[in-house]
């Protein structure tokens, strides 16, 4: 309890003498940040490497470019985001100055999680930063190596006081959460997700929530499935399967069930070769716990692909289930594996009814020549975000707002609308103390006369 | 649960998909309109017998300023509900990435007994705007409104959508066990933390507008009168039960000395020689915050006003001075006619004596040098901030109106409400052709084709030189 208390507190009081509120010092700890992933690059890919059998390429282009390009893009774009926004008065605010202020929040917490160790903590603490803000990061302890390097390097690189690492498991983050913090940015699942908000409430901290959930993927008849399925193989066994935004499972007619199963099958030949077990580019489950978890959902189902698996190095080969009943367990959870489910619906009709039955997922897919069908699936349901016609992608596009909407979670973040979760927009109206004959008219007391001008 | 059957009638409406067009929500919005016209008279009434609002006041903040944020949104709908195109990377450009305006579902829109009507209905003109369903919970505090509200307000508004749920604690808690897809609060801090708690069971997300001690910061270069105008007006405005009306004053000695006969002109000049006789001065809403208010009169030095009249619930306009931080009226917020003075010795006491405590909901600071205004803003931090004025800046809806900390989160006022009650939700329309364009991706992965993302997905630093 202690320890958690001094590090929060030492953050806050560094945070009240001021320092990180200069765009100077901020865009300086950002480019000390910039340094640090340039110059431990080797590092950071061997710690991933550790974590999740991620090779070289593949980490890179997942977790670092990305990081390069926010802090590139944050670094340029913090001058106009941070400017004070003036706003349009009315015929009383005429001769004032009406703005917006954007202030930081003070001390805020940013928990990451396991999938995408590194990149899942380095975006929210850009932002966090930009903002002007005292940062605490807590990485997720279940990709340890990373949690590792990233205790030993920020301290390195970033303001030892303003910008704390905190290393732990649950009873670690348990007491973390009863400090006070003024915004929470939390990466996770769902039922963790309770418990932050709850713990938040009790400050009245406000929280950013990037939760998940079962992201479909709709394929409709009339759309070119070899690359579609080329696309949705792409996204879904990334990272083997341990992506939030992966498509989750797939809606489509029966009709075209067992060419997607081809087209599938086809892909994964080209990515990982013959024998995808020793194919440097496919990664492991991260645990012994998530491999039983992701294994037992294969039971019962009728396998199409796949199904191998290896408990000693938690690999479980690229699988597909056909035809599988929407009662299934393997229809309950978010996945979070290479195994994806087919569910066979006669109509798009159908499959936007099954969609909004369910909690309102992370991400939705939609693959289709036809516009206006992708453009009816949009608007006819709801979700964090969505791609038509490829995965994933909606990801890396910094100018739209990344989050969760329901059970998949709240606020969202990413290039200027991470700086905007992390900041107070402070309204501001500047009078003069002259002129009071205009206020005459709001003051007591009052006569008809008043009201009617 | 007794309210599952509502909500889940009020979800069946929003599944089906009827709120979704604009023209429903215009015309919910324009029924709105007509409610707040022809109900005019019965809005004076009612609010006068809750809490002795006086019509003036009455007309100001729960007809006008509301028909405002109705004509604000009527006028900008179509354009608010558009899908906002975004900028686009390299690898995007052939793409449609866009913002799509969602509605959230049904909503909880809960609100307090000072701004009866205002309160519940600013928000609402949010939540139809965004095209979600509504179930409104009025305060049953100021019982006449709530009366009122749920008898007449489902003879405008589509019951199938919006419905209005009256009760108390009880009530209110046992309405929170429901899953909501939004929900919407005005009131204090440990309230809002239970609904926060009760929120966070459903993953709901919240709006809610508290409160605190929101300080006004006097220089010693000012004019007097005009300050204890504005003063006044924000302090006694409805009795003194405004969130943001200012809670007390920071200043000199010698300014204390300066603005007491200033601020007694200024209440003479409003109220008359004896505030109980005039009609535009309030009552105390119930006898619980009269007793809480009247336990508050022995802080500091009555200099000003002090009478009450247990019957009537008035207290009169009253200034306390030299008031210490250890006072009863220093320990809560105010919520009625009572404005103590804390001396202070200079500006940046009192930026300290601010900063130690809870972040207000608003801050005030007057001063005819704008420095010192500046100083105050940029040293503190609150929801919003007036510089020279009070209350004034709710009133401008391209301000977001919201707290900080202790005093809320979230924001609201003109499309703030909109976006406040609309999921913002990020839409890549891509090509199904140029399929070379994303060999790069696909693994296997080598380190050219990671050369070749590099630089269709990288974002260059101006001025940086790659020639080297």
């Amino acid at each position: 309890m202690e320890r958690m208390q001094q590090i929060v507190g030492r953050a806050r009081a560094a945070f009240n003498s001021g320092r990180s509120r200069p765009l100077e010092f901020r865009i300086q700890q950002l480019k000390a940040l910039e340094r640090m992933v340039q110059e431990k690059e080797k590092e950071i890919l061997a710690a991933l490497k550790a974590d999740l059998n991620k090779c070289g390429p593949n980490a890179y282009s997942h977790e670092i470019l990305g990081v390069l390009g926010e802090l590139a893009l944050t670094m340029e774009k913090l001058p106009s985001w941070a400017a004070p926004q003036p706003v349009k008065k009315n015929l009383l605010t005429m001769r004032d100055e009406a703005y917006i202020n954007y202030e930081p929040l003070g001390v805020v917490l940013v928990i990451g999680a396991w999938n995408y160790p590194f990149v899942l903590v380095m975006q929210p603490l850009i932002g966090a930063i930009a903002a002007g803000n005292a940062v605490v990061v807590k990485p997720s302890e279940v990709s340890e190596n990373t949690a590792r390097l990233v205790a030993e390097l920020l301290p390195q690189y970033l303001d030892k006081e303003l910008y704390p690492v905190v290393t732990g498991g649950v009873p670690e983050t348990t007491e973390l959460l009863t400090q006070r913090f003024d915004h929470i940015l939390y990466t996770g699942n769902t039922a963790v997700g309770r418990i932050v908000m709850a713990a938040a409430a009790k400050h009245l901290t406000p929280v950013t929530l990037e939760l998940g959930g079962k992201s479909p993927c709709y394929i409709d008849k009339d759309c070119d499935l070899a690359v579609a399925c080329r696309r949705i193989t792409w996204g879904k066994y990334m990272n083997c399967g341990q992506t939030c935004i992966a498509p989750d499972y797939i809606l489509c007619d029966p009709s075209i069930q067992s060419k997607v199963v081809e087209n599938i099958k086809a892909t994964l030949k080209e990515f990982y070769g013959e024998d995808v077990k020793s194919s440097p580019d496919y990664e492991r489950i991260v645990n012994q716990r998530h491999f039983k978890r992701v294994k037992s959902l294969l039971e019962g189902q009728k396998i199409a692909l796949g199904g191998e698996t290896d408990e000693a190095s938690c690999f479980i080969a690229p699988t597909i289930l056909t035809d599988v009943s929407p009662e299934s367990k393997v229809m309950e959870e978010e996945i979070f594996g290479p195994v994806l489910p087919i569910v066979t619906v006669k109509s798009v009709e159908e499959a936007i009814e099954f969609i909004n039955r369910r909690e309102k997922p992370l991400a939705l897919y939609v693959f289709s020549n036809n516009k206006q069908l992708i453009k009816r699936v949009i608007s006819e349901t709801s979700s964090g975000g969505v791609t038509g016609n490829d995965v994933i992608m909606h990801f890396f596009l910094s100018t739209l707002p990344f989050g969760g909407v329901g059970h998949s979670g709240m606020g969202a973040y990413h290039g200027r609308h991470s700086f905007e979760t992390f900041s107070h927009r402070r309204a501001c109206l500047i009078k003069d103390l002259k002129m009071e004959s205009t206020n005459k008219m709001r003051y007591p007391p009052g006569s008809q006369k008043k009201v009617d001008w | 649960n007794p309210y599952a059957g509502l909500v889940s009638h009020l979800r069946a409406s929003w599944l089906s998909g009827k709120t979704r067009p604009m023209e429903y929500r215009m015309a919910q919005l324009e029924a709105l309109g007509r409610f707040l016209d022809d109900k005019k008279q019965e809005i004076l009434e009612a609010t006068e017998l809750d809490m002795g609002k006086p019509s003036f006041e009455a007309f100001f903040s729960e007809i006008l300023l509301c028909k405002n944020e109705l004509n604000v949104t009527l006028n900008n709908l179509s354009h608010w509900m558009k899908d906002e195109y975004v900028d686009k990377n390299l690898v995007m450009q052939l793409d449609s990435a866009f913002i799509r305006k969602d509605p959230y579902g049904v909503v909880l829109i809960i609100a307090p007994w000072n701004y009866p009507i205002h309160l519940f209905l600013v928000p609402l003109i949010g939540a139809i705007a965004a095209g979600n369903c509504a179930i409104i919970k009025p305060s049953e505090i100021s019982k006449n409104t709530e009366t009122l509200v749920a008898e007449t307000l489902s003879c405008y508004l589509d019951n199938d959508c919006f419905a209005v749920v009256t009760g108390g604690v009880q009530e209110t808690t046992r309405l929170l066990e429901n899953k909501f897809d939004y929900i919407f609060f005005t009131g204090i801090p440990p309230v809002g933390r239970i609904v926060m708690t009760a929120a966070a069971k459903h993953l709901t997300p919240v709006t809610l507008e508290l409160g605190g001690k929101n300080p006004c910061y006097v220089s010693d270069t000012c004019d007097v009168t005009n300050v204890a105008r504005r003063v006044a007006w924000g302090r006694f405005f409805n009795a003194g039960q405004t969130c943001i009306a200012p809670d007390y004053l920071l200043c000199t000695i010698e300014m204390q000395e300066k603005l007491m006969p200033a601020l007694r002109e200024a209440i003479t000049e409003f109220f008359g020689p004896n505030p109980r006789e005039s009609p535009d001065f309030g009552r105390i809403v119930s006898d619980k915050q009269f007793q809480r208010l009247r336990g508050l009169l022995g802080s500091g030095r009555m200099a000003i006003g002090g009478q009450t009249d247990e019957a009537e619930r008035y207290i009169a306009p009253t200034v306390l001075a030299d008031v210490l931080p250890s006072d009863p009226a220093m320990q809560e917020e105010i919520f009625g006619p009572i404005l103590p003075i804390v001396v202070i010795a200079n500006m940046d006491e009192a930026i300290d004596f601010i900063n130690a405590r809870p972040r207000p909901l608003a801050l005030y600071a007057f001063s005819c040098d704008s420095k010192i205004v500046n100083q105050v803003l940029e040293r503190t931090s609150s929801g919003g901030f007036c510089g020279n004025d009070t209350l004034m800046h709710v009133t401008l809806t391209s301000l977001p109106f919201g707290g900080i900390g202790n005093s809320g989160l979230g924001k609201y006022h003109g499309k703030f409400t909109f976006d406040t009650f609309s999921h913002h939700r990020g839409c890549l329309h891509r090509n199904m052709g140029l399929e070379t364009l994303n060999a790069p991706r696909y693994p296997p992965y080598t380190q050219q084709k990671l050369g070749l993302l590099t630089t269709t997905f990288e974002v260059k630093r101006r001025g940086t030189c790659t020639l080297l």
